[in-house]
């Protein structure tokens, strides 16, 4: 590594924390000693030098410290210290996997350990732009591994390439602005020397969006916005704060904990994700049903564009001033130009939080519940459904059990339920929840939804199956990264509907993914599987996770495209979304234009034109 | 010598796909002869044994009574009640109260009772009646399979009233799940049998609702109902009534575009469509059909009359062929050819008019059914004896054939149509003497009347019908041979693609697969070597000219059928719609009395009725809205087409 390389090193460590064991297996806040008050998260901020790519893995999912493996005695295990998870043997996961998979202990496909420098093409640099960003002070890398990191996203076939070793086009450059006005010198410079840049931020993308389109011959620079990460005001009289984008999810709702607030916004990738990013893919997260989605958090947006800098010239809350000029922003992808400052709503912390869970005889009945709690509008900060499968990867999920006396009561629980209640072990699904509030108001809602769902056949299985619940969110994509080691490949994607489509959508998309599978020669039948995680006055969020034992199959991830490919048809074909807010990126392109027809593209493209000519923030995602 | 040369390259199109690539073309299994176990051991332990069928997999069980009121509370339904009571201005209770009674009229009420008493009853009978009833029991396994997985849309061939006691009582013994049939209202007039028959599955629709929005709603909901959850296997014959001429007739599609709707609109994942091809040696209703042909009214659907018609209970009607086909996937049928996000924007459960898309998607899909089903059906020795028989009486060899001279032909003809991909049941271990003897007297009363009755002919006629679609194309292409000017192949399809054209609503001819139907046709010849065709000409082998012979002739009764038609309507200044029939008999009749015409057969008013119907499709013929429907005629135009 060169003395240059080592220099920028210690500025591109973000400032990260690590969290001592109490902190949650979910990742988020920890339940306080006395439940119903939510205490701050305590903070162990690393020392500024431990680059990010040594925290966290540069060929799988978050932390490098955390991981699932099998122990010496082939028990599952989750390591590190970061979740509640974290250190316990898991029983059920070994049986789930050879069952659900027919995957098998001696099978293993291991990683390539680190990467190999050698193999990452040397970058095409422009030296006139790098002689000008030089003189401006910004830092910059374009050592192998720093690039290589900001290259990819988290799609199956980018991790599974990594894991092999394999580098396709990757950026030339990176560089760490520190503020606003780096930005604006940096794509002042972009356009004087014609370079494409790509803004990079949690590097969380599920769409292909980083990934360096190959006919790209320009040099490519990843504009890492890490180092904006300050909030740089609290407005308490307006609730909003003024935020630098490149802050991750995390440190923005501990810093805003701090002082009493949080923006709510809770999408999955929040330990990672940005707040730029979110903006530039219109997030959603998990307890919009009280704090709303990213659009309807965001009050005032700052943008640098090849044409200038775009932002509103007030902070009212809602404008007449002809079409929402964030609407062009976000959702953009990055390829107008990086946000650079937002202005975001806060609320003051709530006062209790209260997990929840029922049980429901079968996925329909669970459907209709959701559906009526969103009639009445009275859906909990979050209400999921998962299905049977889930339901059982759930179960299977469960830590080893230390007192009898709780084996026990499990035992107990699922005798009442299967037996007692009649409900058929095969086709039971659960809906988890989370409520948000002061403790009376919970409790009061508590009991609305616990009535309503009773309506449905819905019977109240308790706190503990609603907070594993949303741990899953959490560590289902450490998971994939074990799969990965035993031939097991999978992924998750999502869509959005309206109502009366949601249990047609989730039977033929499920059962296309069979077929498909069996079709392009799978020789184990795959996990097929969705949760309905978000309620809508008209319609709902699905999530499909989907995983199989690759073995015999000579190009695992081109069967794995295909079949995900068929899987968006299908989902198009009965009324769903393209995207409910992972975004389009490369990998859902072909379908814009079906999906915002010919004249739509033509809206999106002359904006295009207008704020960027030549084509500098050139990923190429979107249209 | 010429031996099967390579199929020449037409229009671009390799013809050889046809063979390869038609899911339709398969090879056939074999058959078990199901009434052999019922002589040998007691009926009513049969009736009374255990039923357990295999269900569809995601069946939620449910009652007739609870289907009817999922019926009357979907939303489909509510929503054009809403509608109708605005426009009728009557309440929606009222209207409610309406879609009831329909519904109650409509339903059918399956219980397991009345199926074992059937089963009982209906052994007793076919043991009398039938010397075998032959089922492919592969194709049982297979629509066991699609059962269980999919919804079920089983697609019998209609030849006779039995075909659907017959299919329920295959389900029954072969232990699968019972179908819901559709029926026609005629058999409502039987009292005791209609209530049985809705006891074992039929549920009865009107002939004609055109213009009835709320009884179409009711309908189609009721079938989608009992389809999507998967309660029964709906039954239904595509061809909407039963042919009288064995042919098979022109699809309907309405009740087939009710059924493949809920997959198109994504509330199923697929739905398989089940083609099953029923083939009589001897039709029960043989001599009736063919009175009907020729004016004599059809009898009314009664209790009485089918006990007066007890008296056939002492003839041999010989065997019964019943092929269940190769399940039809709706999903891979509208693969990348319907759009169904066109669905979206629209709330499902308002009814919209089908789009032009969808209309000609379930009319291909209809054709590829009925052509399915033509394909497996299985053709008797003496459907051949028919064609041999028949084209001798036209050509006036009064004085009879010698048993050694039709044995010839037949074995001829047996060849042939093996080579064209028949279905052919001839017994190849017995003498062909003997097989042919034997069709003969099961057949006596045809046979014996020497003299040319038109009863007799048009009853012939319907056996040789059965093997029609195994000749029609070849037999459209010697035609066309024989009319064109030359023997360049331009001038040969074009001639091909006329005929195709007239005679496509006489036989079942794909809409838009003239040229497929032709490289087909050409595809055959050659191999059989009639036909040699290199790029610009079409030649006839030395020994093609027996088999074009042939072909020419079995299209020749069709040709001069529509001859005659055009002649007759050249001679008239505008008819209704009514008088069109019997005129056209009477004027038939004294052409055939004076030897001007050869073929008997063209006295079948089925004929008549396609004729008039492809002159009016090719717009020879005007049909006039006014007070009585008048036909303008355009002589010089029927002329012109080279009529």
């Amino acid at each position: 590594m060169s003395g240059f390389s080592d220099n920028i090193m210690r500025l591109s460590g973000r400032m990260l924390s690590q969290y001592p064991a109490q902190r949650d297996w979910d990742g988020k806040l920890t339940m306080a000693p006395h439940p119903g008050i939510i205490p701050t998260f305590s903070i162990v901020t690393l020392s500024d030098n431990v680059p990010e790519q040594e925290i966290m893995k540069w060929n799988g999912w978050g932390y490098s410290d955390s991981k699932f493996l099998y122990n010496k005695k082939g028990q599952a295990e989750f390591t590190g210290k970061r979740y509640r998870l974290s250190g316990m043997i898991i029983p059920g996961l070994r049986e789930w996997m050879e069952s659900t998979f027919s995957a098998n202990l001696q099978h293993k496909t291991p990683a390539a350990p680190i990467l190999n420098s050698s193999a990452v093409q040397p970058p095409t640099l422009n030296e006139a732009f790098l002689k000008e960003l030089k003189s401006t002070g910004i830092p910059f890398s374009h050592d192998a591994e720093d690039r290589v990191f900001r290259s990819h996203g988290h799609c199956l076939h980018e991790i599974f390439a990594l894991r092999e070793g394999k580098i396709g086009r990757v950026p030339d450059l990176v560089v760490w602005p520190n503020c606003h006005n780096d930005v604006v010198k940096i794509v002042e410079l972009a356009c004087k020397h014609n370079v494409c840049l790509i803004p990079y931020g949690g590097g969380t993308s599920v769409s292909s969006a980083l990934e360096c389109p190959p006919e790209e011959t320009r040099s490519i620079v990843s504009l890492d916005t890490s180092q904006m990460n300050r909030i740089l005001w609290i407005d308490e009289k307006n609730l909003t704060a003024h935020v630098e984008a490149g802050i991750v999810g995390q440190d923005l709702e501990r810093l805003l904990n701090e002082s009493g607030y949080c923006t709510g916004h809770e999408p999955d990738s929040m330990e990672f994700s940005s707040l730029g990013g979110w903006v530039a893919t219109r997030a959603s997260g998990m307890k919009k049903n009280i704090y709303g989605n990213i659009e309807d958090l965001v009050v005032h947006i700052k943008m640098v564009t090849p044409r200038g800098v775009i932002e509103k010239s007030c902070q009212g809350p809602r404008m007449s001033t002809g079409p929402d000029v964030h609407h062009f922003i976000m959702g953009s992808e990055g390829t107008l130009g990086v946000v650079t400052e937002v202005t975001m709503k806060i609320r003051p912390m709530p006062e209790y939080q209260k997990y929840g869970s029922v049980v429901f005889p079968n996925f329909e009945m669970g459907v209709a519940c959701l559906r009526e709690v969103a009639r009445q509008r009275c859906a909990p900060a979050s209400i999921r459904l998962m299905d049977n499968e889930q339901f059982k990867f759930g179960h299977a999920l469960k830590p080893q059990v230390s007192s009898i006396f709780t084996s026990f009561l499990d035992g107990l629980k699922k005798f009442y339920i299967t037996k007692f209640k009649g409900f058929d072990p095969n086709r039971l699904c659960v809906a988890t929840l989370l409520f948000e509030g002061d403790r009376e108001k919970v409790l009061q809602h508590e009991k609305q939804v616990y009535d309503i769902a009773a309506k449905f056949g819905g019977l109240a299985a308790g706190e503990d199956n609603g907070q594993r619940g949303y741990m899953l969110t959490f560590v289902i994509a450490y998971l994939r990264d074990l799969g990965m080691d035993y031939y097991v490949i999978g992924e998750s994607f999502e869509t959005s509907m309206p109502w009366d489509r949601v249990l047609d959508i989730c039977r033929n998309v499920k059962a296309r993914i069979v077929r498909e599978c069996k079709d392009k020669g799978v020789q184990f039948p795959p996990l097929s599987t969705c949760r309905v995680t978000q309620t809508y006055d008209a319609g709902a969020c699905v999530y499909f996770y989907f995983a199989f034992n690759y073995r015999g199959l000579s190009d695992p991830v081109h069967v794995y495209e295909q079949v995900e490919h068929a899987a968006r048809e299908e989902i198009l074909a009965n009324g769903g979304s393209l995207s409910h807010h992972h975004g389009v990126g490369k990998l859902r392109k072909e379908w814009m234009r079906e999906s915002i027809s010919s004249v739509g593209m033509g809206m999106l493209k002359s904006v295009k034109d207008y704020v960027d000519p030549n084509n500098i923030f050139g990923n190429r995602n979107l249209l | 010598m010429y031996s099967s040369p390579p199929p020449t390259p037409f229009f671009n199109i390799a013809d050889i796909t046809l063979w390869t690539l038609d899911p339709m073309l398969k090879k056939r299994d074999d058959f078990e002869d199901m009434l052999e176990e019922r002589r040998n051991s007691s009926d009513l332990r049969y009736a009374l044994k255990c039923y357990t069928p295999v269900l569809y997999k995601g069946l939620t069980p449910c009652k007739v009574s609870e289907l009817k009121q999922m019926v009357l509370q979907s939303d489909q339904l509510g929503y054009v009640i809403t509608q109708v009571s605005k426009e009728k201005g009557v309440t929606s209770d009222e209207v409610t109260g309406e879609a009831a009674a329909i519904l109650e009229e409509m339903a059918q009420r399956l219980q397991l009772s009345t199926v074992r008493f059937f089963a009982f009853t209906l052994s007793k009978v076919f043991k009398t009646l039938f010397r075998s009833i032959c089922i492919n029991e592969e194709g049982l396994q297979r629509l066991q399979q699609a059962i269980h997985n999919h919804p079920v849309v089983l697609l019998p061939s209609h030849r006779s009233y039995m075909d659907f006691l017959l299919m329920s009582y295959i389900l029954y013994t072969y232990d699968l799940a019972l179908p819901v049939i559709a029926a026609g209202m005629d058999f409502m007039g039987m009292k005791v049998v209609g209530e049985m028959l809705r006891m074992s599955g039929a549920f009865f629709i009107r002939r004609s609702f055109g213009g009835d929005k709320l009884y179409w709603a009711v309908f189609s909901e009721y079938v989608k109902i009992m389809l999507k959850n998967g309660y029964a296997p709906v039954e239904f014959f595509l061809e909407g009534t039963r042919s009288r001429t064995a042919k098979s007739l022109t699809p309907k599609l309405g009740l087939l575009n009710i059924v493949m709707d809920p997959f198109l609109k994504g509330e199923v994942f697929d739905i398989s469509l089940v083609p099953v091809s029923i083939s009589y040696e001897r039709t029960l209703e043989e001599a009736l059909y063919a009175r009907e042909l020729l004016g004599v009214p059809k009898p009314k659907e009664s209790t009485s009359g089918l006990f007066k018609a007890r008296k056939i209970l002492s003839e041999d009607y010989g065997s019964i062929h019943v092929y269940f086909g190769q399940p039809v996937s709706v999903r891979s049928l509208a693969e990348s050819r319907v759009n169904r996000s066109q669905f979206n924007l629209i709330p499902r459960h308002i009814p919209t008019r089908p789009s032009e898309e969808i209309l000609s998607f379930v009319n291909d899909s209809a054709y590829r059914l009925v052509r399915a089903q033509e394909e497996n059906m299985v053709l008797k020795p003496w459907v051949l004896l028919a064609f041999v028989l028949l084209q001798k009486q036209a050509a006036e060899e009064k004085q009879g054939t010698a048993l050694d001279e039709l044995t010839e032909q037949a074995v001829w003809l047996r060849d042939l149509s093996r080579q064209y991909g028949a279905f052919l049941h001839w017994p190849d271990h017995i003498p062909p003497s003997e097989v042919v003897s034997s069709s003969l007297s099961l057949h006596r009363g045809l046979v014996r009347i020497s003299e040319g009755r038109a009863v007799v002919i048009l009853s012939c006629a319907s056996y040789r019908n059965q093997a029609l679609n195994v000749f029609i194309r070849p037999a459209l292409l010697a035609s066309a041979i024989h009319t064109a000017a030359s023997n360049r192949k331009q001038e040969i399809y074009n001639s091909f693609s006329f005929l195709r054209n007239m005679f496509s609503n006489e036989f079942i001819l794909c809409p838009g697969a003239t040229v497929q139907d032709f490289e087909e046709a050409c595809y055959l010849l050659v191999k059989t070597g009639t036909l040699q065709i290199n790029q610009q000409e079409v030649l006839i082998t030395e020994r093609g000219h027996r088999t074009l012979a042939f072909l020419t002739s079995v299209l020749d009764p069709f040709l001069q059928g529509y001859q005659v038609v055009c002649r007759f309507l050249c001679e008239q200044d505008g008819l209704t719609e009514k008088q069109f029939i019997p005129a056209v008999r009477k004027f038939i009749i004294k052409h055939l009395l004076t030897g001007r015409l050869r073929y008997t057969e063209v006295l079948s008013s089925d004929l008549q009725k396609n004729a008039l119907a492809a002159l009016i499709r090719l717009g020879a013929v005007q049909k006039i809205k006014g007070n009585n429907y008048c036909f303008n005629v355009f002589p010089s135009e029927a002329r012109n087409r080279g009529l």
